[in-house]
């Protein structure tokens, strides 16, 4: 027994390291866990992308849910999401709000024409002041928020057609069978 | 022509002494160069001016930056990232500290919107003990083992002895 005990050890190890490289598979190593997760989204103010002089505010999306994606032409994920968006966005029961983030209007508008504008509404913040308080630390990143304002899912990277189907879908169906 | 004849045999143990020495010295060389130039980009890019109010300051600007990590980049602290977001996150900080906010207020604002990732000093709670106190279990078990693996070599040398005398002191 006392011999097979430095190989138990060995196996301790080896179950160990294995376990901890099957963990690191399966989830995202970039990905923070949000503390404002069902909790109300901040508040923001911040001019739409196409008509700057107009404003949104938290306050005039209540009453409906909607999906904030942030992206931004500089952002190379966004690119491989924007298929993705178009594809299911109309699909989805919520309205598709865009969140163009640390952009030039500029660059954003050119990359929208060339890719596709699948949002609903768009607004800009060019500064990225808002973003910190939504706990935005790159692009993409997509927040589902209620009707009430509450932020019920967040999802960082691209959706793919994965996680729409086994995250995104059931974190609506969810929301709106609560509060239809 | 003198010189070059002069000049000669240093030129030829030169030659040599890099033949021998030559990959050596070349690499430390470049190693030099690059350590060097790494040493001076990194301070370029991490720390922008800022106007600070004084010395102080700037100091506990730097400390604090020091104990935050880069939500984007894991591995790096918010002083020495180059991440646009650490960069606005040092914009951030820098103006909660003109607004006379406390390092405590400031780790606060960013844990409320990065979770305790963002510190590189975890807070004890249920959820950390482990990471607390794993290194103490494990010391404690390599005693253990230790401790086990004495004593029945101790008993093994002493067996003999005691069934020869045996006096019963086991007791």
């Amino acid at each position: 027994m006392s011999r097979l005990l430095p190989f138990l050890g060995f196996m301790l190890l080896v179950a160990l390291f294995g376990f901890g490289i099957w963990w690191n598979t399966q989830h995202d190593q970039n990905a923070i866990p949000s503390p404002l997760l069902n909790k109300p989204a901040p508040a923001f103010n911040l001019p739409k992308l196409y008509e700057p002089t107009q404003r949104v505010s938290k306050a005039d999306l209540l009453g409906q849910p909607y999906l904030l994606n942030v992206f931004a032409s500089w952002c190379i994920e966004c690119g491989v999401e924007h298929p993705v968006l178009e594809a299911e966005g109309p699909g989805l029961g919520v309205q598709l709000v865009g969140y163009n983030y640390k952009d030039a209007p500029a660059d954003a508008k050119r990359w929208l024409a060339e890719h596709g504008n699948p949002y609903n509404l768009l607004i800009a913040d060019e500064p990225g002041h808002t973003a910190i308080d939504f706990g935005v630390y790159g692009a993409p990143e997509s927040f589902l928020i209620d009707a009430k304002g509450v932020i019920r899912y967040k999802h960082i990277g691209p959706l793919t057609p994965d996680v729409v189907e086994d995250e995104l879908k059931p974190a609506i169906a969810a929301m709106l069978k609560e509060a239809p | 022509m003198l010189l070059l004849r002069g000049s000669a045999p240093f030129a030829r143990r030169f030659v040599d002494r890099s033949q021998k020495h030559g990959a050596q010295g070349a690499f430390l060389r470049l190693m030099l160069t690059a350590l060097l130039t790494f040493i001076g980009v990194a301070h370029a890019q991490a720390i922008e001016p800022m106007p600070f109010r004084d010395h102080a300051q700037e100091l506990r600007f730097q400390h604090l930056t020091h104990q935050l990590r880069c939500p984007m980049c894991q591995n790096e602290t918010l002083a020495d990232s180059n991440a646009p977001i650490a960069r606005d996150l040092r914009n951030q900080i820098f103006q909660m500290m003109q607004q006379r906010k406390s390092d405590e207020e400031i780790k606060q604002y960013l844990v409320a919107r990065y979770s305790n990732y963002v510190l590189y000093d975890p807070p004890l709670q249920p959820g950390t003990w482990l990471l607390w106190f794993g290194p103490l279990l494990i010391l404690f078990a390599g005693a253990s083992a230790v401790v086990i693996a004495i004593r029945k070599r101790h008993r093994g040398d002493d067996a003999p002895t005691e069934a020869q005398t045996g006096n019963g002191d086991d007791w």
